[in-house]
C-alpha cells in the first residue's frame, strides 16, 4: 500500500440489470500509483464493475447502481456530479479497438475539442503529439496523421484509443481487456505502455490473462459470481492466495 | 370450345395421368426395396407433362392467333371495302371483332356489321384448331411420360427439374416485361428524336406542346423548364421538408426514444408511408394550396399561384418523411454501438456524440437514402397532377406555378391525339429521360449504401 489516500474508493457497491444482480456488495480502493488488475471467470461482473467507475452503466437502460463510489473523496453518483466532467477525468479503453471513422489526428483531437482544452491550433497539435507519443504510436503515424484511424492495424488502433483517452488528460484510465483482440507482439507493446503510464495515471485493467495480470499490475482483485472474493497485492494473490477459489482460478483448475 | 372449358378438360387429363401413373408406380413397388422415386413423384411427373405442353402452346397461340384471324378476315370479299390501313380501318376491325365475340351491343359502323360473320367464322375455325392441337399435345406428352414410369426411372429429380424451370420462367416474365418496356420506350423516343433535335428538346426553354409549329416542332418542345420544375419540386423543396424531419425523427428514435416509445412511434410513421398518394394529392390541392397562396399574397408576393411549386413540393416532402426516416434509422443503427460508447466515455454529451461521431459515420448511408428518396420524388405523379400547375415556368420563386415531367406526360397522353404526332411522342421522350435519371440515381444510391454496409462488416 502506498501512503497516498486511494484515488477511488468504492464501498458496498451493488449493480442490477433489471431484476438480476450482477455486482454484490463489492468494496475496492483503486490506488493512485499502481495498476489494479480485475480478474475472474467470464460473466462474473468485471466489466460491469469497471463501468460503474465512470458511470458508463448510465447508458445501459435497465442498469441500476447502488453504493458509494468516490473519486478523490467526491461522490460520483451524487446529483451534483457532472457526468461529462467525470468521464473526462476517468477515461476508458474498450476491449475492441473503436477508433472513430475519422483521421488519426481527429481521433486524438476529439476529446480536447469537445472539452475546449486547446485555445489555439498549435496548442491542439501539441496535445495530439504528446498523447500519441505517450501512447507509443507517434513514430509509426507521424507521417500520416490525416489517414483514417480505422486503416491502422488492430494493435495500432488500440494504442490510438489509448492516445485518445490520454488526450483529455484524465486522472484515471480504465481498460477493459484491452489486449484480447491483439496478437502477442501488439499485446507486449500495450503492456509496455501500461508500465510507462503507471504513476502518471491511476490504472484499472480487466484481463483474462493471468500472466498479464501478474506482469502489469501491483494489486489484483479476484471476482466470482458478482462478488469480490479476494483483493490484495498481486504477488500475494499469485503466490499465496488466501481463498481456495482464487487458487483454483489462477492455477487453471477453475470450473 | 371456350377457354375455361378447355383448361378444365386439360386439368382433368392431367389428373387422370396423375392417377394412372401413381397406380402403375404403386404396382411395381415391392417390399424391402428402395426406389429413387415414390409413386407421388411419378404421378406428378406425368401430370406436369400432360398439362405444361398444351399450356405453353396456348400461351404462344394467344399471341399469334389474333393476327391470323385478322388475315383471314381481310382475305374475304367483304373486306375489300375497308379504308386503307390507318386509324379508321383499325377501329372498324376492332369493332367487328367485338361484335363477333359478343362484347359489343351495337355497331356504330355498318362495315363492322358486315365483317362480323367473317370474323366469327375465322375465330371459330382457329379456336377449333387450337383446341385440337392442345388436346393432342396433352395426350402425347402425358402418354410419353407414362411410358417412362418404370422402377428405375428417376421421376423425383425430373420433377424437381421441371419445377425449377417453372420458377425460372416466372422470374423471366418480370425481367422480360421490364426489357420490353424499356425497348418500347426507346423505340418511341427514337421516333420523337427523328423529328425533333435532341438538343432542342433537352436544352430548349420554351415548352408549349398545345401549339406546335409543324415546320419546327423543336421550338415549342424545349423540356428544360420541366426538368427544372421536377428538380425544384422533387429534389429541392421536397427534400428541404423531408430531410430535416426524417433525419431528426430517426435520431430521436435510435438515440433517445425508449423501446416503448419506439414501438409506438415507428409504426405510426409507417402509416404515413401507407397513405395513397392520391390522398396526399387532394390534401395538397384542397387544404395546403389555398393556405399557402393566401400567405404568399399576405407577404406581398403578387405572382403567387394556388398551384405553386411550394405546395406540391412540401406535401411530397411529407410523403417522403417516413422513407428518409427509416433509411436514416437503418444507417444510424448500422454504426456500431462501440462508436457511441467510445465517444460517451470521452465525456461527450449525447448530442455531441450524434453530431460529431454518429452522423458522420452514418453519412454515406444517409446520402444513399436521400438519393433513393429523390428518385422516388421525381417519379411521383399523383401529387403533381393534382396540385402542381400544367404550365411550364422557369422560375426560382417557390410561390409561382411550376410543372414537372410526370405531370406533362399525363397531360400529353390524355385527351385525343394521333399516336405519331410530335406532341404525343414527346411523352415517350420525357418518360425515357425520367427513366434514365431515376435509374442512374438508384444505381448510385445502391452502390453508396452497399459500400457503406461493407465498411462495418
Ligand atoms: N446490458 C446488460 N443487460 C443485462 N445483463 C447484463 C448486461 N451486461 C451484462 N449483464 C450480465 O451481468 C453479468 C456480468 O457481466 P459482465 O459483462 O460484467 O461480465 P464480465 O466479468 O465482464 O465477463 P467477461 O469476462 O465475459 O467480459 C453477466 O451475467 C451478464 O450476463
Ligand atoms: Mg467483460
Amino acid at each position: 500500500m502506498s501512503n497516498h489516500p486511494p484515488k477511488i474508493t468504492a464501498t458496498h457497491v451493488n449493480v442490477w440489470y433489471g431484476a438480476k444482480k450482477a455486482i454484490d456488495d463489492v468494496s475496492i480502493d483503486i490506488d493512485q500509483d499502481s495498476v489494479t488488475a480485475l480478474i475472474g471467470p467470464s460473466g462474473c461482473g468485471k466489466s460491469t464493475f469497471l463501468r460503474t467507475l465512470n458511470r458508463m452503466n448510465d447508458t445501459v437502460a435497465n442498469a441500476r447502481v447502488q453504493g458509494d463510489i468516490r473519486l478523490d473523496g467526491e461522490d460520483i453518483y451524487s446529483p451534483d456530479m457532472d457526468v461529462v466532467q467525470l468521464r473526462a477525468r476517468v477515461g476508458m479503453v474498450f476491449q475492441k479497438p473503436n477508433p472513430f471513422p475519422k483521421s488519426i489526428y481527429e481521433n486524438v483531437a476529439y476529446g480536447p475539442r469537445i472539452h475546449g482544452l486547446a485555445s489555439s491550433r498549435s496548442e491542439l497539435e501539441g496535445i495530439v503529439q504528446t498523447s500519441l507519443k505517450r501512447a507509443g504510436l507517434w513514430e509509426e503515424v507521424k507521417d500520416r496523421l490525416s489517414d483514417s484511424g480505422t486503416a491502422l492495424s488492430g494493435g495500432q488502433q488500440q494504442r490510438l484509443c489509448i492516445a485518445r483517452a490520454i488526450a483529455v488528460d484524465p486522472e484515471v484510465i480504465l481498460m477493459d481487456e484491452p489486449c484480447s483482440a491483439l496478437d502477442p507482439i501488439a499485446t507486449a507493446k500495450i503492456e509496455e505502455l501500461i508500465h510507462a503510464l503507471k504513476g502518471r495515471y491511476a490504472i484499472a485493467i480487466v484481463t483474462h490473462n493471468m500472466q498479464q495480470a501478474a506482469r502489469v499490475s501491483q494489486r489484483t482483485a479476484f471476482f466470482h459470481l458478482g462478488q469480490l472474493v479476494e483483493y490484495g497485492a498481486t504477488t500475494e494473490i499469485f503466490t499465496n492466495p488466501r481463498e481456495e477459489r482464487t487458487r483454483d482460478y489462477i492455477t487453471g483448475r477453475y470450473g | 370450345m371456350t377457354g375455361p372449358a378447355l383448361l378444365l378438360l386439360l386439368a382433368g387429363l392431367a389428373f387422370v395421368g396423375w392417377l394412372s401413373a401413381r397406380a402403375r408406380a404403386v404396382a411395381f413397388r415391392a417390399p424391402k426395396r428402395r426406389f429413387s422415386s415414390l409413386p407421388g413423384h411419378h404421378a406428378w411427373y406425368v401430370a406436369l407433362w400432360t398439362i405444361l405442353p398444351p399450356l405453353a402452346f396456348l400461351g404462344v397461340w394467344s399471341l399469334v392467333s389474333p393476327a391470323l384471324v385478322t388475315d383471314a378476315v381481310l382475305a374475304t370479299p367483304a373486306a375489300a371495302q375497308l379504308p386503307p390501313p390507318g386509324f379508321e380501318r383499325a377501329s372498324i376491325l376492332s369493332e367487328a371483332r367485338e361484335l363477333a365475340q359478343g362484347d359489343a351491343f351495337g355497331a356504330f359502323q355498318p362495315l363492322a356489321r358486315a365483317l362480323e360473320p367473317a370474323y366469327a367464322a375465322a375465330q371459330a375455325r382457329y379456336d377449333w384448331i387450337a383446341t385440337a392441337v392442345a388436346l393432342l399435345l396433352a395426350l402425347a406428352g402425358g402418354g410419353w411420360a407414362y411410358t417412362r414410369v418404370r422402377p428405375g426411372f428417376a421421376a423425383r429429380t425430373r420433377t424437381e427439374r421441371i419445377v425449377m424451370g417453372l420458377l425460372l420462367a416466372a422470374s423471366l416474365v418480370a425481367i422480360m416485361t421490364t426489357i420490353g418496356i424499356v425497348v418500347s420506350l426507346i423505340w418511341e423516343a427514337g421516333r420523337f428524336f427523328a423529328r425533333v433535335p435532341a438538343a432542342d428538346f433537352l436544352f430548349g426553354t420554351h415548352w408549349s406542346p398545345q401549339v406546335i409549329d409543324p415546320r419546327d416542332p423543336g421550338a415549342s418542345l424545349g423540356a428544360l423548364p420541366l426538368f427544372w420544375g421536377t428538380f425544384f419540386i422533387g429534389a429541392v423543396i421536397a427534400m428541404a421538408v423531408a430531410l430535416p424531419f426524417g433525419l431528426m425523427s430517426a435520431i430521436y428514435l435510435t438515440q433517445y426514444a425508449t423501446p416503448r416509445v419506439r414501438s409506438w412511434v415507428k409504426p405510426m410513421l409507417e402509416v404515413l408511408a401507407g397513405v395513397p398518394t392520391v390522398v396526399y394529392g387532394y390534401f395538397a390541392a384542397l387544404t395546403v394550396a389555398p393556405y399557402v397562396r393566401d400567405f404568399a399574397v399576405g407577404i406581398g408576393v403578387e405572382t403567387a399561384s394556388s398551384e405553386s411549386a411550394l405546395v406540391a413540393g412540401s406535401v411530397m416532402g411529407i410523403m417522403i418523411i417516413p422513407f428518409i426516416s427509416s433509411l436514416a434509422d437503418d444507417a444510424l443503427a448500422a454504426v456500431p454501438a462501440s462508436m457511441r460508447d467510445g465517444s460517451l466515455a470521452m465525456g461527450a454529451t449525447p448530442s455531441e456524440t450524434i453530431s460529431r461521431v454518429l452522423l458522420p459515420a452514418a453519412l454515406p448511408g444517409v446520402v444513399g437514402g436521400v438519393l433513393l428518396a429523390v428518385s422516388r420524388a421525381i417519379g411521383e405523379t399523383m401529387i403533381v397532377v393534382m396540385a402542381a400547375s400544367g404550365v411550364a415556368n422557369l422560375t426560382l420563386n417557390p410561390f409561382e406555378s411550376t410543372t414537372t415531367v410526370t405531370r406533362q406526360i399525363v397531360d400529353l397522353l390524355t385527351g385525343e391525339a394521333e399516336f405519331d404526332s410530335p406532341k404525343t411522342l414527346a411523352a415517350f421522350a420525357l418518360g425515357l429521360t425520367l427513366f434514365v435519371i431515376t435509374f442512374l440515381l438508384n444505381m448510385i444510391a445502391l452502390s453508396v449504401v452497399r459500400r457503406y454496409r461493407e465498411a462495418y462488416e
